[in-house]
C-alpha cells in the first residue's frame, strides 16, 4: 500500500509559517528504522512525517544486487509489533521480499509517509530545522536520521589507477554476472559481500581471484542452529557499544562472512578455494596495470580464525550452562584457512581480468546534512544515536546502540530507547503538541507479537555447573538475559579502551 | 584484558615485560586529538667505504612536531659474505631487512603481551628469507631481485594458554610498521646529485 502524500498531510498540523509546514518530528528515511520510530512516536502521540525520497524500502528495491539475501534469519526479522510470519522461518529473504515485508508494515502502520519527497537539504532553523524536499519545506524541532547506513559505495583511491580497458563495478552498480565481460573478476573485499560475489560470479564460469583484507568468519551452522541463534540467545547481539573496549573499532567491524542460501552452506574462504575462487592478499595498489596484493594474508587469515574460534569457545560455554531443549549438536572446530602454499602477489588488469568489483563497503549519504555535526573525516558525531546537536538523532548505523543496530531486528530497542529520549528533548523544549493521531489508538497493539517463548532455550535441568552462578529464567525468548560476556570475554572485536560513560 | 588471561597467569607479581603500555596509550590518546604530531619521518644516512662494504648511520628522526635525537647516534655496517668474493665486515644489507622485521615484530608482541596482561619469558624468533640468485645476476628476467618470501617462526614461553600466544603473534604482525612494509608496496624515490 502506498501512503503516499495523504498520510503525510494527515500528519502535520499543516500550518504554513515562513515558508514552511511545521511539525514536531521529521523522520528521513521510510526503511525499517524510520518506520519504527514512526511507531514509537505514534505510541507517544508524537506528530511526526516520513520522508522517502522513493518507496517505502527504497534501497531494498533499487540499490541491491539481484541475488542478495539477508544474513539474517525470517525467524529474527522483526520489528516493533511486526514479525515474519512465512513458512520458512529458517529461511533467508531475498531483497524483494525484504522490501515487501517493510512496505507491509508501513501500510499495517498506517504510517504517515511522505515518498516521492527527496530531501534535499536540513538546517538549524531557529530552534529546530527547516527540511528542504523535492515537495516542499518542513519547519520543524526534531529531526531523526533513518536514511540508512549503506547510501554509497567506498572505493578505494586505488581505483582510480585502474586501466581504462577495465570494467569497474561497486556493490551498487553490480547486479548479476551477465553485466560482466567474460574472462577474469577481480572482487575487492572479503566481507559478507565480496564472498557472495566471488561466489556467484564464479558459478556463472568466470575466473573469480578475491583479494582479502581483514576479515570476519564464521560458520553459517553451529551445533545444529544457525551462527545468529547463538548469537542472540547468548546475549552477543544485545551487546551494548558501552561494554566493549573500542567503540570505534568495533563499528568498523565488517559483515560476516556468510550468506543466506537455502542449504544454509558456510561460505568461508576455503569453502570458496574448494570451489574454484583464488584468494589473494589486500589489493595494495595497482602500478603499470598490474594489482598487487599484500604478503599479510596469512596474517589476517589467523586473525580471523582466532576470532571464530574464541566466539565458538563462548558459545561453547555458554551451551555448557544454558543447554537449549532439543537437539544440540556436537562441539565443533574447523579447518584453518587454507591459503594455499603461495598466494598470488600481484595480477595483470587487462587482457585476462577485464573486470574489478569493488565490495569494498559502503557508507551512509548525509551530504544533504548542514550542520556542524561531523568529525575531520567526515563522521557523524554521536553519542549512541543521540547526534552532537540538539534535537538530532541518527538510527540504523552499525553498533549504533548494540551489535544488533544495523539490523532489522535491532530497531526495536533503539527506537524505544531514542523516542524516550527524544519525547523528553520535547516535552523539555517547548510545549510539544501532543495530539492524538488518527493513524493510531494509543495501547493498542494491533499486530502479532511472536509467540512468548517460542524460540526460548529451556534450561537442561540438574546440568549446570558449579561456576555458573547465574541463575537466569529461560521462559522468554533468547535475549540478554543470560550473556556470554558475564562469563568471560566474548567478543568478535579486538581488545582496546573503553570509550564511554553513561549517557 | 582477558579475563580467562588473568587466571592463566600464574604468578602473583604484576605482569611486567618492560613496557610502559599506559604511556603507549596516552599517547594514542593524545595522537588521535592531534594528528599532525602523529607524522614521523625515519632517517638513515650511509657511506660507502669499499667494495660491498658501507657504514650506515642513524641519529635524528623527526616526530612530535620537532627533530629528535637517539640517545646516541648508532653506526650499522653492511657488506656481502667472503663466498661472494666480498670481505664480509657486516651484514648482508637483505638481512638488516630480517633484522628490522625481528625486531619489530618482537617489540609489538612485548607491548600486546603486557596491555593484554600477559608475563613473557621468553621470546625467540628465527626468520629464514629465500632468494634466488639468478634474479640479480640477471639470468633470469623472471626471477625477482628479492626474496621470494619470508618465515617468522616464535618460541614463546609466557603465562598463557597457546591461543593467547597466537594471538599475540597475529595482533602484533596487524599492528607491525616493518611487516607493512615488506608485505606491500611502497613508493620508493631516489635522487642523484654529483657532489
Amino acid at each position: 500500500m502506498r501512503v503516499g502524500q495523504e498520510g503525510a498531510s494527515r500528519a502535520g498540523r499543516g500550518g504554513v509559517m515562513g515558508g514552511g509546514r511545521t511539525i514536531d518530528v521529521v523522520i528521513v528515511g521510510a526503511g525499517h528504522s524510520g518506520l519504527a520510530m514512526s511507531r514509537e512516536l505514534g505510541q507517544r502521540a508524537l506528530e511526526h512525517v516520513v520522508l522517502e525520497r522513493g518507496e517505502v524500502a527504497n534501497a531494498w528495491r533499487t540499490e541491491r544486487w539481484d541475488g542478495l539475501r539477508l544474513l539474517t534469519p525470517n525467524w529474527l526479522c522483526r520489528l516493533p509489533g511486526w514479525h515474519y510470519q512465512g513458512a520458512d522461518p529458517d529461511g533467508y529473504m531475498s531483497a524483494g521480499a525484504v522490501a515487501d515485508f517493510v512496505s507491509r508494515y508501513a501500510a499495517a502502520l498506517s504510517a504517515p509517509v511522505s515518498t516521492q519527497t527527496t530531501v534535499s537539504r536540513v538546517e538549524p532553523h531557529r530552534a529546530g530545522y527547516r527540511v528542504v524536499t523535492s515537495r516542499g519545506d518542513w519547519l520543524c524541532r526534531v529531526v531523526v536520521l533513518a536514511s540508512g547506513a549503506f547510501n554509497q559505495p567506498v572505493v578505494p583511491r586505488v581505483a582510480e589507477s585502474v586501466p581504462q580497458s577495465v570494467q569497474q563495478l561497486s556493490v551498487q552498480t553490480y547486479r548479476n554476472p551477465a553485466q560482466l565481460a567474460e574472462g577474469g573478476v577481480l572482487v575487492v573485499g572479503g566481507s559478507a559481500t565480496g564472498v557472495q560475489l566471488a561466489q556467484e560470479i564464479q558459478r556463472s564460469g568466470r575466473r573469480v581471484t578475491l583479494a582479502v583484507g581483514e576479515h570476519v568468519r564464521l560458520p553459517r551452522v553451529y551445533r545444529g542452529r544457525d551462527i545468529q541463534w547463538w548469537m542472540l540467545a547468548s546475549g552477543l547481539l544485545d551487546q551494548r557499544i558501552e561494554e566493549v573496549d573500542d567503540p570505534d573499532r568495533a563499528r568498523r567491524v565488517p559483515s560476516p562472512q556468510l550468506i543466506g542460501s537455502p542449504g544454509r552452506a558456510t561460505l568461508d574462504l576455503n569453502a570458496l578455494r574448494a570451489q574454484g575462487v583464488e584468494v589473494v592478499g589486500r589489493l595494495a595498489g595497482i602500478r603499470d596495470g598490474k594489482a598487487l596484493f599484500s604478503g599479510s594474508l596469512r596474517n589476517v587469515c589467523a586473525l580471523a580464525d582466532l576470532k571464530m574460534n574464541r566466539l565458538l569457545d563462548s558459545i561453547d560455554q555458554w551451551i555448557e550452562c544454558y543447554a537449549p531443549a532439543g537437539e544440540v549438536g556436537a562441539a565443533e572446530r574447523y579447518a584453518p584457512t587454507d591459503v594455499g602454499a603461495s598466494p598470488r602477489l600481484q595480477l595483470t588488469l587487462g587482457d585476462e581480468f577485464r573486470t574489478v568489483v569493488w565490495a569494498t563497503g559502503l557508507r551512509p549519504d548525509l551530504s544533504w546534512l548542514h550542520a556542524p555535526v561531523f568529525d575531520r573525516k567526515g563522521v557523524l558525531r554521536h553519542d549512541r544515536g543521540v547526534v552532537d546537536a540538539p534535537g538530532l538523532y541518527v538510527l540504523g548505523l552499525p553498533f549504533l546502540r548494540r551489535r544488533k543496530s544495523s539490523f532489522m531486528h535491532g530497531a526495536e530497542d533503539d527506537v524505544r530507547e531514542l523516542g524516550a529520549h527524544l519525547a523528553a528533548y520535547l516535552g523539555r523544549t517547548g510545549t510539544g503538541t501532543l495530539i492524538a493521531p488518527p493513524w493510531r489508538t494509543p495501547g493498542q497493539e494491533p499486530f502479532a507479537r511472536p509467540p512468548e517463548g517460542a524460540l526460548a532455550p529451556a534450561r537442561r535441568e540438574g546440568t549446570q555447573r558449579q561456576e555458573c552462578t547465574r541463575d537466569p529464567t529461560l521462559a522468554t525468548t533468547p535475549d540478554s538475559s543470560h550473556r556470554l560476556q558475564d562469563r568471560g570475554r566474548c567478543s568478535i572485536d579486538s581488545p582496546g579502551r573503553r570509550g564511554y560513560g553513561p549517557l | 584484558m582477558t579475563s580467562s588471561a588473568t587466571m592463566a597467569s600464574s604468578t602473583t607479581a604484576p605482569v611486567d615485560n618492560g613496557v610502559n603500555v599506559a604511556a603507549l596509550l596516552d599517547a594514542r590518546e593524545a595522537l588521535t586529538a592531534t594528528p599532525e604530531a602523529a607524522r614521523f619521518q625515519w632517517r638513515a644516512s650511509s657511506e660507502w667505504l669499499r667494495g660491498t662494504h658501507s657504514r650506515a648511520t642513524v641519529d635524528g628522526f623527526f616526530g612530535l612536531g620537532a627533530e629528535q635525537k637517539h640517545r646516541q647516534t648508532y653506526q650499522f655496517e653492511s657488506d656481502h659474505p667472503e663466498i661472494f668474493a666480498s670481505p664480509d665486515n657486516g651484514a648482508t644489507p637483505v638481512e638488516f631487512v630480517l633484522v628490522g622485521l625481528a625486531g619489530c615484530l618482537t617489540a609489538g608482541i612485548a607491548a600486546v603481551a603486557q596491555h593484554r596482561n600477559i608475563q613473557l619469558n621468553s621470546v625467540k624468533a628465527t626468520l629464514e628469507a629465500g632468494m634466488d640468485l639468478q634474479g640479480i645476476l640477471g639470468i633470469d628476467e623472471h626471477v625477482r631481485n628479492g626474496f621470494d618470501g619470508i618465515k617468522v617462526h616464535y618460541e614463546i614461553d609466557a603465562d598463557a594458554t597457546p591461543e593467547q600466544i597466537a594471538a599475540l603473534v597475529a595482533q602484533s604482525q596487524k599492528r607491525s610498521a616493518v611487516f607493512d612494509i615488506v608485505t606491500n608496496p611502497t613508493d620508493v624515490t631516489v635522487t642523484t646529485r654529483k657532489a
